[in-house]
């Protein structure tokens, strides 16, 4: 086409320098945002946790001492058995209430399911903060709902004491995330083609035998990924126990989850350089968890 | 129990009782606590502790108590309003155009360290937000930006996630040949962003804005360590202490405060929610294929 096919390698090389301006130009903002917001502070934090503070805020090198402290640490152990003990009990009971709502509403068989969608979705659009102060009042055994039942009842429930706390926690996390859950899995169910239905009405499977050999089958990427963020989000566990703590202080201590430990190592107790250390433990933590989930969740998809 | 009644979407199936049953319950479960919000917010403080939780109370208070609301400590709960927006503006608006940028930027042009670039922004998704949070504030406060406005709103800016969604969006919505013939009509790469792009990325704009609004509107824990001056609070922040205020040794009798601030906190985003359904519903779609 064109003329003089030997202008057409610069034309090219002038138009790729042009593109690599344009790209970059497009990226540029973000790129610095990313670099100002994320890498900056990790590789401040692991700086940080290579030192030791002394009292005049001199810093001495100590290599990996605070690592050392943080895996014998048994503030960090306590918070992350209660943190395993809270997704044992959580993470499942949420799952399944979406999953069971998610499979309602796509059924067909279920009256006023827009009105049931919406409505279940609701608390997403609470902000945390907001849910937990709402929760609190609601738990609150002299003058919250919980008291009022007391007082009709002649009950003593406390959800707020030590031995219910983390159920109490769990059905908090779980009123705040198993609508968002269910959108999910229902969106997922909404890509499977009516064909694959049709198919298996032909082949005779009855309601039961749809839903597990097609509608759970196609929920399977939906499910490890919704295992994934629950996971990592349970692992960061701290404004539900924050916000507790005033009206809960029997049971909920200032190291009963790793971040809130880590919040308080740096407010309260101004250990910046360990506080860096249990923050980039934590990351790691989560880091390996949502990797073998994800790996785990790839072999079953295989299978 | 399975009669062939999968033929689904041909002949109606039979509505379950059984269904209906178990998401009554549901349903149940998620309106007891907000009814419980508004029907407290109504109430005087004597009714919040002598009447039934779930009852209204001798008299309907509920504009008294939005007066009291915004009058309490000279006004600040205005303050927190404004600063919340504030944050949401600056901090979830600028993300989301930063991410549409950069999403397009990465999905239309192949400069040179793009996968790279790409593959460690991808990675960033699953760094954990709260434990990012410490280190972003112990390096803030090393040079001083902890305690202003900009310590909330710079690290509320980078959202990997949005930028995933748009580089998709981008991806899939803009024609690469329309690039190419603006391109052979001289026009510029930015008018032709501005003037051709732009519209056909609008939809998945308005869900990556629609995320951003709800992130740093109820964003918590990063304002929590930020900042000290209760003038710069967001809602979240502010709320949590007059709640924690109405409780413990010397607490004040602002029950009422704590609730009816949180119901007017709430109204604004499932407004939002309620008429923007359409575009969460795209975003979520988005991410349920993730994989």
């Amino acid at each position: 086409m064109s003329p003089i096919p030997a202008t057409r390698p610069r034309a090219s090389a002038v138009r790729s320098r042009a593109e690599n301006r344009t790209g970059w130009g497009f990226v540029a903002p973000f790129a610095v945002a990313f670099l100002v917001a994320i890498v900056a502070p990790i590789a401040y934090a692991i700086y940080l946790s290579l030192y030791r503070q002394d009292f005049f805020g001199n810093q001495t090198f100590v290599g990996l001492s605070n690592y050392v402290r943080a895996l014998s640490d048994p503030s960090l152990w306590g918070g992350l058995g209660r943190i395993v003990a809270y997704i044992v009990i959580q993470v499942p009971t949420m799952m399944a209430l979406a999953l069971v709502a998610a499979l309602a509403i796509d059924s067909g068989r279920l009256r006023g399911w827009r009105f049931f969608r919406l409505t279940l979705f609701l608390p997403y659009a609470v902000p945390g903060v907001v849910a937990v102060i709402i929760w609190g009042f609601v738990y609150g055994p002299r003058f919250g709902l919980v008291g009022s039942v007391n007082t009709l009842l002649g009950t003593t429930l406390d959800p707020l004491s030590p031995r219910w706390i983390i159920v109490a926690i769990s059905i908090i996390a779980t009123w705040e995330w198993a609508g968002y859950n269910m959108l999910v899995y229902y969106s997922a169910l909404r890509t499977v083609p009516t064909e694959l239905y049709e198919a298996a009405a032909i082949d005779g499977a009855g309601a039961m035998r749809t839903m597990f050999s097609v509608k759970l089958p196609a929920l399977r990427g939906a499910i490890v990924i919704t295992l994934i963020f629950s996971i990592i989000g349970s692992v960061q566990l701290f404004n539900e126990p924050n916000l507790l703590k005033p009206i809960a202080p029997n049971a909920i201590t200032s190291d009963f989850t790793p971040t809130l430990y880590a919040y308080t190592l740096s407010f309260a107790g101004r250990q910046y350089s360990y506080a860096a250390t249990v923050a980039i433990v934590m990351g790691i933590v989560t880091a390996v968890i949502a990797y073998i989930v994800q790996l785990r969740g790839h072999r079953e998809a295989m299978r | 129990m399975s009669t062939s009644r999968t033929g689904a979407r041909s002949s109606r199936p039979r509505p379950s009782t059984t269904l209906l049953v178990v998401l009554v319950l549901m349903t149940a479960y998620t309106l007891v606590p907000l009814a419980y919000l508004v029907v407290n917010s109504s109430k005087t403080s004597g009714d919040f502790f002598s009447t039934f939780g779930l009852s209204f109370g001798s008299s309907f208070e509920l504009f008294a108590n939005i007066g009291h609301v915004f009058s309490y400590d000279q006004g600040i709960y205005g303050r927190w309003f404004a600063n919340t927006l504030l944050y949401v503006v600056a901090g979830g608006g600028g993300s989301a155009i930063i991410s549409l940028l950069a999403g397009y930027g990465i999905a239309k042009y192949a400069f040179r360290g793009r996968t790279a670039l790409f593959a460690v922004i991808l990675g960033a998704v699953a760094i954990p937000g709260t434990a990012l949070a410490i280190p972003t504030f112990l390096l803030f406060s090393k040079v001083g930006l902890t305690t202003t406005p900009l310590s909330v709103i710079v690290p509320s800016l980078v959202n990997p996630f949005g930028l995933y969604l748009m580089w998709v969006y981008s991806r899939d919505a803009v024609p690469t040949e329309l690039l190419e013939a603006a391109r052979i009509d001289g026009s510029s790469e930015l008018r032709t962003f501005a003037q051709v792009s732009l519209r056909l990325l609008a939809p998945g704009f308005v869900t990556v804005v629609l995320l951003s609004i709800v992130a740093t509107w109820n964003n918590y824990f990063l304002p929590l360590i930020m900042l000290s001056d209760p003038k710069w609070y967001p809602l979240t922040v502010g709320l949590s202490q007059w709640n924690a205020q109405s409780t413990g040794t010397n607490a004040q009798p602002i029950q009422n405060l704590v609730l009816t601030g949180s119901l007017l906190m709430i109204i604004p985003i499932v407004a939002a929610f309620l008429f923007l359904q359409r575009y969460w519903q795209s975003g979520l779609a988005a991410g349920s294929v993730k994989q």
